[in-house]
């Protein structure tokens, strides 16, 4: 009757990985953990402030997303703006060369712009200071990106750490710029004339085609080009690479300076289009405003696949935008924002989870009258799965 | 004047101590937190939490700190859990989670502040009561330049001192430490020898989080006297920064994180120097932390390297 045989405990939960995950199943999940990071977004903000319900939760993010057509292209704009970053990053993370430094690259870009316009604008014609400084652009922050390669590929120096000293350089350097120029100023260098935005183009409609060739660019060399090509094989297995004779060092090179080239056009666009104006300070804002680091998540989240990072940057400027205006609705500060989109991410991060891996619960114990089991061990709830549909 | 740049750089040091030694408990485990600025955050918000709690009740100074402290480790050590449940169990990048933490953690702090709003003077009576004043052994000593640079501090520079020399003897001279460090080099061999790999993981995630949150209760209580200060990720950055500088040892990162309060407070002090060069002072300590990265992967010596597996997730079947 007693159960003489050694009981050995049999884990609760075990994980195995799930192989030939369905596309429709993976993009389930995803849209199942969105739905959830927003309801929970709005419980929180319920609880933290008397001023919001359940309903006004949902018009006013609706409204910061979408309320006005000038709404509506802010978004579509700063939506560009995160998928340049994104894509910028991209190809460096295929071969599992873990950038974070996407941040400074774009800072440097932003640095090199504002550099040349601050010397050189009214002292010469409109289109030489444009050609100047989008070149300076890109030489910055080329420089930027791949100066942690050469080290990564000669020594192999921890790149994570390295870009993310370098994102801070750039943030000093870009400060000293400020003061250099404007030593009295109010810590921001407006551009009056020297930019493109000066020349009264249509900011959104330059952000967005940008944006809409670089995707489409990104995604045909990812995806046929042969340095797409060996970009995959180095980040999949460095060993293969190295015995069909791709030169991995060239590729990381090589990688970084196409990743250079795209963050220093992101950074060009937001000094030169959209702000007009250069910011840059440790302590309080920089012209990238963090979006650099953004950019890690959203390609991380798209599974590095172009058109996919363009929906997963929209999510995260919806919630972004929305929050935001939930925020000054509810006098909740400026900072809300920033708190919903950590949730967010959050609950689009443990979907990889809920994907990646099948979860297989202890199989109910055989059919023993309950008294003589050996040990209490009632089925214990499930644990919470977010994502889960 | 040198007296008091010394004082300062002391006691600004010591955020990015807590921050550092708690990061290096943590990358010893294998796991890369770039939380590290968020939990900092989370700290802060828990300390004055606690802190003003415990000072409204009437309690004694102690206690106040007890509480702040306690508060502070709590909060941390909450985003310190999250961190690991994401990583350790749920196996996802630790980067992206670590970015995210950072993201959240500050909104928290900005948000809570905000909240908090024109209150902000709530704290610095609790500061000027229980935080700042020196220790018994301070307060009674003559004043000369030795007592003011070792003596004078509040109660939480020598805890976090304290704290840093523990977290070196525990990872130098203790068994637990060398399993600790094997699980941070080579998880699966740690797993084949017997170490619990997961329990390691996640204690040395949470309390490693929960030192590194002192830190962010330390800045907003002692340094800043007790306003509301949102610069407290900035801080984080430089803890992060500390603990490569440091090569991965608290007992260096005691020296190191006196060396950056130093080049931190540095510019306040400087005179006859204009506001730019200013600005190009606070390069320094990350151009002089990626400098030592260079530097030790071109020596490439086994014990100046990161943990081997930092940044990798471990699962017992992958091969």
């Amino acid at each position: 009757m007693v159960n003489n045989t050694k009981h050995v405990k049999e884990p609760l939960v075990h994980l195995t990985r799930r192989l030939n995950v369905s596309p429709l199943f993976a993009w389930l999940i995803r849209i199942g953990a969105f739905i959830l990071s927003i309801l929970v977004c709005c419980i929180v903000s319920c609880i933290l402030s008397p001023k919001v319900n359940f309903g006004s939760f949902f018009k006013y993010l609706f409204e910061g997303a979408f309320g006005s057509s000038k709404l509506v292209t802010t978004l579509l704009r700063d939506l560009a703006i995160y998928l340049i970053l994104a894509l910028a990053v991209t190809p460096c993370f295929q071969m599992r060369y873990w950038n974070i430094g996407g941040e400074g690259q774009a800072m440097m870009g932003a640095f090199g712009c504002s550099l040349v316009i601050a010397n050189t604008a009214g002292k010469m014609p409109v289109w030489a200071t444009i050609a100047l400084s989008f070149a300076a652009a890109l030489v910055m922050s080329v420089l930027w990106a791949v100066i942690p390669a050469l080290f990564k590929a000669k020594w192999n120096t921890n790149e994570t750490l390295l870009t993310l000293m370098f994102n801070y350089i750039a943030v000093c350097l870009g400060a000293f710029l400020i003061k250099k120029v404007e030593p009295k100023g109010t810590g921001i260098l407006a551009f009056k004339e020297g930019t493109l935005s000066s020349l009264g183009v249509s900011d959104f409609w330059i952000i967005f085609l940008v944006a809409a060739v670089m995707t489409v660019f990104m995604y045909v060399y990812q995806k046929y080009s042969k340095h797409g090509y060996e970009i995959s094989v180095v980040g999949e297995s460095p060993n293969t690479a190295r015995y069909v004779g791709i030169n991995t060092k060239k590729v990381v090179i090589r990688t970084l300076l196409l990743c250079g080239l795209i963050s220093g056009v992101a950074g060009y666009l937001l000094v030169s289009v959209k702000d007009s104006s250069f910011l840059s300070d440790s302590t309080t804002q920089s012209t990238v405003a963090g979006r650099g680091f953004t950019a890690v998540l959203i390609s991380w989240l798209a599974h590095f696949h172009p058109l996919a990072m363009a929906l997963t940057s929209f999510l995260v400027v919806f919630i972004n935008r929305g929050a935001t205006q939930v925020g000054n609705m509810a006098r909740l500060g400026n900072s809300y924002a920033g708190m919903m989109v950590g949730i967010f991410f959050f609950f689009i991060i443990a979907t990889e989870f809920f994907i990646n891996f099948q979860i297989h619960f202890r199989a109910k114990a055989p059919a023993v009258p309950k008294e003589d089991r050996p040990a209490p061990a009632p089925e214990e709830p499930k644990p919470a799965e977010p994502g889960r549909e | 004047m040198i007296v008091t740049i010394i004082t300062q750089a002391i006691r600004f040091g010591i955020v990015f101590l807590y921050g550092s030694t708690g990061e290096i408990l943590i990358e010893k485990a294998g796991h890369l937190n770039l939380g590290i600025p968020g939990i900092m955050c989370l700290g802060g918000v828990g300390g004055c939490m606690g802190a003003y709690w415990a000072f409204r009740g009437g309690a004694p100074a102690a206690v106040v700190v007890l509480l702040a402290v306690f508060m502070a480790m709590l909060f941390g050590g909450l985003g310190g859990l999250l961190y690991g449940v994401f990583t350790i169990t749920m196996r996802c990048n630790q980067n992206v989670t670590g970015l995210s933490l950072t993201t959240f953690g500050a909104g928290v702090l900005g948000f809570w502040g905000t909240q908090m709003g024109d209150q902000g003077i709530l704290f610095a009576r609790p500061s000027s009561y229980a935080f700042t004043p020196s220790l018994f052994f301070g307060s009674s000593t003559p004043n000369n330049w030795f007592t003011t640079i070792f003596m004078s501090h509040g109660v939480l520079v020598y805890l976090g001192i304290v704290f840093a020399v523990l977290v070196s003897l525990v990872l130098k001279k203790t068994r637990i430490g060398l399993s600790l460090r094997a699980v941070g080099e080579n998880p699966a061999a740690a797993d084949a020898a017997g170490i619990p790999v997961v329990r390691y993981k996640y204690v040395s995630c949470i309390l490693g989080a929960a030192i590194a949150g002192v830190g962010g209760a330390f800045y907003l209580l002692d340094c800043t006297r007790g306003s509301l200060e949102y610069v407290i990720d900035a801080m984080g950055w430089l803890a992060v920064a500390l603990v490569i500088f440091s090569l991965w040892r608290s007992d260096i990162s005691i020296l190191g994180s006196f060396i950056f309060g130093f080049l931190y407070i540095l510019p306040r002090y400087i005179e006859g120097v204009g506001l730019a060069e200013k600005e190009i002072l606070k390069v320094i300590p990350y151009a002089a932390t990626a400098l030592v990265l260079i530097v030790i992967s071109f020596f490439n010596k086994k014990e100046t390297q990161p943990p081997a597996s930092l940044g990798l997730p471990y699962f017992r079947e992958d091969r």
